[in-house]
């Protein structure tokens, strides 16, 4: 379970991350939604340490990562995989050393063990044989699914999807999203998600939070979600703008 | 007065950025070391930038060696000439080559090619998130980009002082013997008479503490980067130049301390 306690990050004078309080339990997807520049992928960041908070806790299955250094975040990141926006692919290695890289890291298998887990990763995620391909030669959605084939290598409990499907085509993005529910019930994990693409956040949610101003404006069921008074919720969720105030 | 309020604050700031960054720079140095003392190298990594360090720095070094000992013959033949002391030349390049052209024109072709090429890639890595992938799967970025780098800077740089100092010598034996006719053997004697093993060991040493400020200046720079094309483009540029002008500068200090540590 992952608990983000009274969570503070501003950047200079910036505040982006307010008192922010949500809890993911073991087994669900939780998607969190929210307006671009509210803070979503930053508060994804915090929770595998990759940025550091003002003020508050997160506690991962009962420890407090916040004061960790970044060499005692290695075994709490050794349970997560994370999913970039930009799928992070290292651009000098190809495929398959991408994906073998955190197998390669714990130098605990064989080289013919690692090449066989990188098929079945690129089977899972629908490239198989596309090993000795650069990255630079995929499309967006080939980019995705071999960013996610790198993060459940090492089958980790919690994978974080930060913006899964922005910049695809619906088609590709729909199958991200099928990938995503097959990953959760194939390996048992926990998904956490960030997006502003409803369609999406309502396929894969179990859960839903919308952060607005730097907090949890409202969390449930895709269902709850649908049907809050919210208005802020009901504007967001429905896509529509004020026609008198342009929104940026 | 509110010019001079307004001056002495952009100096004030700029000093306190610069000292901010030079006290990042030294942390960066002493965990690159610590990993160094406490860890195994990734030898495939290391090999892999040794290649890209050393073996195709060499035509670069080669070429520029064996050039700065051409004209230095050339030079040094037109000066002594005039005095009779046409067989000087030979003292003259070796030591020349071996103390300061060597060691100092090989780390400013270095900065230039690999130093330029190091901040690129570790800038272009931070701004598509690449470095907060390594991370993210419990890779430490200075184990993975800096300590490779580190380790095969420190083995290039002797090799490739070395080769600048050899092609320098021959190349100018070649000018002072073949285009002004400067007797062979005087050439040899005299540089054996006047050169010593210290001369070597100077310009080697300073090529090490060369090769440490490039790789550490270029790695901060590419690590610091600011996003987007426009920082990439700032930190390679400041990579460049922030190296190459500590090697001058500190070329100064370490032929000063050198020289009370092996007399010429």
């Amino acid at each position: 379970m992952i608990e983000i306690q009274d969570l503070h990050k501003s950047f200079g004078e910036q505040p982006v991350l307010r008192s922010t309080n949500l809890t993911i339990r073991d087994g669900e997807n939780l998607v969190v939604i929210g307006r671009s520049g509210c803070g979503k992928s930053v508060l994804l960041k915090h929770i595998v340490g990759l940025m550091k908070p003002d003020a508050g806790k997160i506690v991962i299955d009962g420890a407090d990562i916040v004061p960790l250094n970044e060499r005692e975040l290695g075994p709490i990141r050794l349970k997560t995989g994370f999913l970039f926006q930009s799928a992070a692919l290292f651009d000098s290695m190809t495929v398959s050393e991408n994906v073998s890289f955190p197998l390669r890291e714990q130098r605990n298998l064989s080289p013919g063990e690692i090449q066989e887990k990188v098929a079945e990763a690129l089977e899972i995620v629908g490239l198989e044989g596309t090993q000795e391909k650069m990255p630079a030669e995929l499309s967006g959605g080939m980019r995705k699914r071999v960013g996610l084939a790198r993060a459940v290598i090492c089958r980790p409990k919690y994978i974080l999807y930060d913006e899964p499907t922005t910049g695809l085509d619906p088609l590709v993005g729909d199958s991200i999203n099928n990938l995503i529910l097959q990953l959760g019930e194939r390996f048992d994990c926990t998904a956490i998600a960030v997006t502003h693409d409803m369609k999406s956040a309502f396929k894969i949610a179990d859960r839903i939070a919308m952060l607005h101003e730097g907090g949890i404006r409202t969390a449930g069921t895709p269902e709850e979600i649908q049907g809050s008074k919210d208005p802020i919720v009901q504007k967001f969720i429905t896509g529509t703008a004020d026609p008198k105030q342009i929104d940026f | 007065m509110r010019f001079v309020k307004q001056w002495l604050a952009w100096i004030g700031g700029n000093t306190l950025g610069g000292l901010a960054g030079l006290g990042r720079l030294t942390f960066l140095f002493l965990e690159t070391v610590g990993i160094l003392i406490s860890r195994r190298p990734r030898w495939n990594q290391t090999m892999r930038q040794l290649h890209f360090i050393g073996v195709r720095s060499i035509p670069v070094v080669i070429i520029t060696g064996a050039f700065t000992g051409m004209v230095l013959a050339a030079q040094t033949y037109l000066q002594f000439h005039k005095v009779k002391m046409d067989t000087a030349v030979g003292a003259v390049v070796g030591v020349a080559m071996a103390r300061e052209l060597g060691p100092v024109l090989t780390a400013l072709m270095v900065a230039g090619r690999v130093g330029a090429s190091i901040a690129a890639e570790l800038g272009t890595m931070r701004v598509t998130e690449q470095i907060d992938a390594l991370r993210a799967l419990a890779t430490h970025p200075v184990d993975f980009l800096v300590v490779p780098r580190f380790v095969a800077m420190m083995i290039a740089m002797p090799l490739l002082t070395g080769f600048s100092i050899l092609m320098g010598i021959a190349s100018g034996y070649f000018v002072a013997t073949q285009l002004f006719g400067v007797e062979g053997a005087f050439y040899i004697e005299n540089m054996d008479t006047f050169m010593r093993a210290q001369d070597l060991y100077q310009g080697l040493i300073k090529s090490m503490f060369f090769g440490l400020f490039i790789v550490m200046v270029c790695c901060y720079k590419g690590l610091h980067c600011r996003q987007g094309a426009e920082g990439v483009g700032h930190a390679t540029t400041e990579a460049v130049v922030v190296s190459s002008i500590t090697v001058l500068i500190s070329n100064f200090f370490i032929t000063m301390l050198l020289n009370e540590v092996i007399p010429p």
